[in-house]
């Protein structure tokens, strides 16, 4: 990993400028990869990393901006034409079928075949051929990718990418889905592809493996690149999280007033919670008028807690307590009587019906209340659903027209609404601001902190550090399903949060 | 649904797109309305076509009573099975759960209880028999995680079986004078049956339009997840609808009951099929998420005024068949488009 060829860079980008409606997603980004070195992207959510391989990988296209491989000028149209150049990419969601076999798959999209007859002893050849140089001569090309673990699958991604020749190679966050045993053979992998001249582009949030793998690290912050070609063995930490942090937040988020909440009790109780394979001996507490935050990395177990604790999931173990009375464990409806609502991190699957009006959207937790023996009095649904749309300035105001026609920050406004005529006292928001436009952030945030302030205890689980820090008055961290850090927000910076959020312990 | 509907430039910038469409009425009652009324003018122009071949002959009150008589039994399974399809689901077994529920009844009161058996005997067999299939599917889908389809199937190939075990491939008649009568009878011109029917059908509207039982089905079907997550138990739903559905084809076997005077395990074959046509016909996404009672009737009403106006002129009922296909897949075609256009309106 030291023996980088100081030869010309293999790929090249300069100043990538790309736009999208209402927002800057790159402002001129530089990178420049070396062949056969392992680069490192790093940067917060919405700093631009996903945008910048997008346009590598040709699935979108630089508003301006000069890319060069192997010092020729060129322009990547579509996914096809990244591929016949030789720059392949690994999304974080594994791009395989699980129906068809490792050599199938390997082939996929550029198969081999003669008047439409597949060639299989050839693609079957050439598979083990590549699987081989991959250091995985176990794996049958002829075997069901199905039946492989998620890390047999990323080899067979892996095998795919050298299918078509690539020299350049992007993972993008390759080690969310493994196990430690599996990320060194992945690492191993990596490694033989250096041997062979191949260029990694691997984007992590976990220092660890940036340390193990890394040859150099470019550090991207709000759609700019504000540390390149950083040594990554030598690079401090804290100097990488300096780089990444210190964003301006653009929205505001109404100051919290700590209040001495020690005299009171626990409006939510949470004990020893866990989820097998997930989360263990999670427990805290939330006070009426208390806002906690949960930080933590995709698949750190943040979301799996939530969902767990409403009962979405089946808890092996733990209790959870909302007023000392117990709430039965893996049952939602259970948890929505005892004045739990979940607004989720996917509102359009998991929160709404597109295709109802709004006002039923909002009653969909509660109409049975508007009903005497079963029948239904809609007019009053109509008249809750309005008095709380109106409250909350949802827009547009008429509540017959479809869910479906909501703009994000809308579409969350309603689900709040729907537990505001529930009348939840524990709310447990996922990501409320994900998909929100900027205009429609600070409204979202002024409405939790309305809401505390009327008494409800609240959970917010966000990838954004500053989101947490601004909203909550007490904070948690989890790294790999456990509780590292609780601590009151105003005690912890950014950074410290980064920190602990990628090094799994405290600093 | 901004990313399958507005175009990438203007993705991201709704603020201002906000009040520019703000009417008040709600598409959504048009939308069905719309569909109705093709639907009616479908029908309409078969009237047109039996008037103009067949004369008197077709435009009669008793022809009337004859098409309607005919339509009640599909009439009643096919509300049962409205509700299945808006959950999402389908049920297969209806037609042979049929079959299985005119034999048990038939079987009781024809050997085991002889002479005394009543008319109430009959009718709560069959219906109780439809209950317990519905029972049994609704469990297997909602607990066993089974496909609808398969486990529905399933269902279908046994109860046929078990009809004709338990009938020993007999047609079985029925004795029972009251019970005849009764189904044979009208009731202000009108047949009985086709008040069965009317009286299903209005309870069946009330229920998926005015009630929490409607709205959690529609709910279920709309966004399953959704649902669950908004704290409606999912499952246990499931069960009750798949038990509606299989009581209504307990309902539509004392129908036939009446109507043939027999039990045999061969009644109601293939009746899955027609319902699930009518249903679809009807405009019930068969996706979920929207069932419309109203539209199932007139499916009903358009496939078997279809079979009368072909009775009619001598035609064959191959080409009745052919002539069904055409219009199941011009009517999948139509709320195919529907649905876009209010996709696009969205």
């Amino acid at each position: 990993m030291v023996n980088v060829d100081p030869t010309t860079p293999l790929l090249r980008m300069s100043n990538i400028v790309k736009h999208f409606p209402g927002a800057k997603a790159l402002d001129g980004v530089d990178l420049e990869v070396l062949p056969g070195e392992v680069h490192c992207l790093l940067g917060q959510n919405g700093a631009g990393k996903s945008t910048l391989i997008k346009v590598l990988s040709g699935a979108h296209q630089p508003d301006s901006g000069i890319i060069t491989l192997s010092g020729e000028e060129v322009k990547i149209s579509n996914p096809v034409a990244a591929l016949k150049i030789g720059i392949a990419t690994m999304y974080q969601e594994l791009d395989v079928v699980d129906g068809l076999s490792v050599a199938e798959n390997v082939f996929m999209g550029h198969e081999l075949a003669t008047a439409g007859v597949s060639r299989r002893r050839e693609a079957s050849k050439r598979t083990r051929e590549i699987l081989n140089q991959l250091g995985h001569p176990e794996i049958r090309p002829s075997r069901e990718v199905g039946t492989l673990s998620a890390a047999g699958k990323q080899i067979v991604s892996m095998a795919r990418a050298l299918s078509h020749n690539a020299k350049v190679i992007v993972m993008d966050e390759p080690s969310a889905v493994l196990d430690s045993e599996e990320v060194d053979n992945l690492f191993k992998v990596v490694e033989a592809l250096q041997s062979r001249g191949v260029a990694i582009i691997y984007i992590s949030h976990r220092m660890d493996e940036i340390r193990r793998i890394g040859d150099r690290i470019t550090v991207l912050k709000d759609g700019r690149s504000v540390g390149q070609n950083l040594d990554a063995q030598e690079t401090p930490t804290l100097e990488l999280i300096k780089l990444m942090t210190g964003r301006s937040v653009e929205h505001a988020i109404p100051p919290r007033v700590s209040v001495d909440r020690s005299a009171d009790a626990a409006l939510l109780e949470v004990s020893d919670l866990a989820l097998p394979g997930v989360f263990s001996g999670v427990s805290f507490h939330v006070k009426p008028g208390e806002i906690l935050g949960i930080a933590g990395l995709v698949g750190s177990g943040r979301s799996e807690i939530l969902e767990t604790l409403y009962g979405a999931r089946r808890a092996s173990h733990g209790t959870v307590t909302v007023d000392g009375k117990p709430v039965k464990r893996g049952s939602v409806p259970s948890a929505v009587a005892a004045g739990i609502g979940l607004c989720p991190e996917e509102r359009k699957s998991q929160g709404l019906i597109l295709g109802e009006p709004i006002y039923r959207n909002v009653t969909m937790s509660t109409f049975a209340r508007f009903a005497k023996s079963g029948l239904l009095n809609e007019s009053a649904e109509r008249k809750a659903a309005q008095e709380q749309a109106t409250a909350l300035d949802l827009r547009p105001v008429n509540v017959n027209r479809n869910a479906g026609t909501l703009s994000g920050g809308n579409q969350q406004k309603l689900i709040l609404a729907r537990w505001l005529v529930h009348g939840c006292r524990v709310l447990l928001l996922d990501e409320p601001t994900r998909g929100v436009d900027v205009g429609a952030r600070s409204e979202i945030y002024q409405l939790i902190t309305r809401l505390a302030e009327e008494g409800a205890a609240i959970v917010v689980v966000s990838s954004e550090i500053p989101e947490v820090l601004g909203l909550s008055d007490r904070v948690i961290v989890v790294a790999d399903g456990s509780v590292v850090t609780e601590s009151p927000a105003s005690a912890l910076t950014e950074e410290d949060v980064l920190n602990l959020v990628m090094e799994g312990s405290a600093a | 649904m901004s990313e399958t509907t507005t175009s990438p430039a203007s993705n991201g910038a709704p603020p201002n797109a906000v009040p520019a469409h703000t009417q008040t009425t709600s598409r959504r009652g048009n939308g069905s309305f719309v569909r109705n009324i093709g639907l009616v003018v479908a029908l309409i122009l078969l009237i047109a076509v039996g008037v103009v071949t067949s004369g008197e002959r077709f435009a009669s009150v008793d022809n009337l009573m004859t098409i309607l008589r005919l339509a009640s039994a599909m009439g009643v399974l096919a509300i049962g099975m409205t509700f299945v399809i808006t959950t999402g689901g389908i049920d297969l077994s209806v037609g042979a759960v049929m079959g299985l529920s005119t034999v048990w009844a038939t079987t009781l009161a024809t050997q085991t209880m002889a002479q005394n058996s009543t008319w109430l005997v009959i009718a709560a067999t069959a219906i109780i028999v439809g209950l317990v299939c519905g029972v049994i599917n609704g469990v297997i889908i909602a607990y066993g995680k089974v496909v609808a389809f398969i486990a529905t199937l399933a269902m279908m190939v046994a109860s046929r079986g078990l009809a004709e075990i338990i009938s020993n491939r007999q047609t079985q008649l029925i004795k029972v004078k009251e019970f005849t009568a009764f189904m044979r009878d009208s009731f202000l011109g009108i047949p009985n049956l086709v008040w069965i029917m009317i009286v299903v059908a209005v309870i069946g509207w009330f229920i998926m339009n005015r009630t929490t039982f409607g709205r959690r089905t529609i709910a279920v079907g709309g966004n399953p997840e959704a649902a669950r997550l908004a704290g409606i138990n999912v499952r246990r739903h499931l069960v009750y609808v798949y038990a509606l559905c299989g009581t209504t084809a307990g309902i539509a076997a004392v129908m036939m009951l009446g109507r043939t005077n027999s039990g045999s395990s061969t009644t109601g074959y293939l009746y899955e099929l027609d319902a699930i046509a009518a249903v679809v016909v009807g405009g019930t996404l068969l996706v979920g998420g929207r069932g419309t009672i109203v539209g199932t009737l007139l499916g009903v009403l358009l496939f078997t005024t279809l079979t009368n106006v072909f009775v009619q002129n001598n035609m064959s009922t191959s080409a009745q068949a052919v002539a069904k296909g055409v219009i199941i897949v011009a009517a999948v075609l139509l709320q195919q488009q529907f649905a876009a256009r209010e996709k696009a309106h969205t």
